[in-house]
């Protein structure tokens, strides 16, 4: 993804390594290559490419990673606001 | 499956909610492509499943077409459930995939040749991508359709495929537990999947993320147009309204005159954030959307001044200037919502600070322009 980076230091996306087990799926998951596994531990190598789609976290077996996701979508965040509820894609663009 | 991921963030909201068993009945309304890529029917233990051929024919692209200009976007599905694609036999792998049209033919199109089993989840015609981000393309519905189809009859083996950017949406080991069947990740591509399988069900780094090439990004310009004919619709109402004003209270003649400037304007705004943006979108400076898309805009705003300065006066031509910059870097900003790259974090920072600048510019705009037939 040379060329598509986005915001610095934004991405909500935490790892605590005392409870991975280095099973590897947060690699395998990602697409943006965020994470590495080495010596039985997951490392988080570029947090500032991670997109918070959630795939990590959702498929850590030990819950040792945690990231608010969400859609990454204007719209999506704008309609949240006026509506006073949560970022929703209903704007069927 | 970047193909799935163009289908853009947003989820048709249909309310129509499709039976959740069997292959499912579809509502009055729904229209039936069964017959476009349905050939046949394969025995098997828990009964015949029908059998899909890897063909695209002219009803597929010009229903592509369509979904791409946003018509009948939220009807373009396949009915759920066990499809059979070549020859399938117990031993051949389960490929699961979401109910959008467009993202079902991707898929047997792509892998054409092998024998497969696909197993299509409900996800209200929602690409694969996007249901997984809101849970329809879900850890719930793998274990519901996996057992409706009685999987566990038809194939010898316990392992599905599924498209990687499902993984937002599926726990695997909460699969493995509801169902008994692991989950093995496959590529992020369709294309990707005969390689995939053929390497002993291992994907290169490169089968792993995704892209954003520029065709990715052109074919989603129209559906970021047609999303934005309503509201275009109303600010040009408004902005003839706002034409008329002059010296003399209220001018047909200005309104007209002054208001067909003012719209075209308008639209070469709308093209320069939801075209000219996405297509060079890695080579505009910046990081922010609304920063590139301004920079589009002010710079085609630019080019609008110089061509016309003999017909603009000063405020006008400073109004085009601040109004397309704003208007362009606006419309961007929703192409966030189109890209696999963008973090909501980053989104929502970026539109805390956008926001209020192209708030301003706008009625700085509007000030100038309507304040420049005061002073002709």
């Amino acid at each position: 993804m040379d060329g598509f980076r986005y915001l610095e230091g934004v991405a909500t996306v935490r790892l605590a390594d005392a409870a991975c087990i280095g099973c590897g799926m947060c690699e395998e998951v990602c697409p943006h290559g965020v994470y590495a596994v080495a010596e039985g531990k997951a490392r988080i190598l570029d947090r500032d490419a991670c997109m918070e789609c959630g795939a990590c976290s959702m498929n850590c077996p030990t819950k040792a990673i945690s990231v608010t996701p969400g859609v990454g979508c204007a719209a999506a965040i704008l309609n949240g606001w006026l509506a006073g509820s949560k970022p929703s894609c209903g704007c069927g663009g | 499956m970047n193909e799935e991921k163009s289908g853009g963030c947003c989820a048709p909201p249909s309310g129509k909610a499709s039976p959740c068993c069997g292959g499912g009945s579809p509502s009055k309304d729904e229209i039936r492509y069964e017959d476009t890529f349905v050939d046949g029917q394969v025995e098997t233990p828990a009964g015949p499943v029908p059998r899909v051929h890897s063909r695209i024919g002219s009803r597929d692209f010009l229903g592509r077409w369509k979904v791409r200009w946003g018509i009948g976007r939220d009807r373009y599905r396949v009915a759920p459930g066990l499809y059979a694609l070549g020859a399938p036999d117990g031993n051949a792998p389960v490929l699961v995939t979401a109910n959008y049209k467009l993202t079902f033919d991707v898929v047997r199109r792509d892998v054409a040749g092998l024998d497969a089993w696909i197993l299509v989840l409900d996800t209200q015609g929602v690409n694969v991508w996007c249901a997984a981000g809101e849970g329809t393309f879900g850890t719930g519905e793998v274990i519901r359709r996996v057992t409706n189809a009685r999987l566990s009859e038809v194939v010898r083996h316990r392992r599905l495929l599924l498209p990687q950017l499902g993984a937002p949406g599926v726990a695997a080991h909460e699969v493995r537990k509801g169902c008994g069947f692991s989950v093995v990740y496959g590529p992020v591509r369709a294309r990707d999947i005969r390689s995939f399988i053929e390497a002993g069900m291992k994907a290169s780094p490169a089968m792993r993320m995704v892209d954003f090439p520029t065709m990715d990004r052109l074919v989603l310009t129209p559906i970021e147009i047609t999303g934005l004919m309503r509201p275009a619709g109303w600010a040009a109402a408004g902005l003839f309204l706002l034409a008329g004003v002059g010296p003399g209270v209220f001018s047909l003649g200005a309104a007209w005159e002054r208001g067909f400037g003012a719209v075209a304007a308008l639209a070469a705004g709308i093209l320069a954030g939801a075209v000219v943006t996405p297509v060079l979108l890695p080579w505009l400076p910046g990081r922010a959307f609304s920063v590139k898309g301004g920079l589009a805009g002010g710079v085609l705003a630019a080019f609008a001044v110089m061509w016309q300065r003999g017909a603009l006066e000063a405020p006008a031509s400073l109004a085009l200037l601040l109004a397309m910059t704003a208007v362009s870097s606006f419309v961007a900003m929703n192409f966030t919502g189109a890209t696999p790259f963008t973090s909501p974090s980053g989104v929502e920072k970026e539109m805390r600070r956008a926001l209020p600048v192209q708030a301003g510019l706008t009625v700085l705009a509007g000030l100038l322009w309507v304040g420049g037939a005061f002073l002709r």
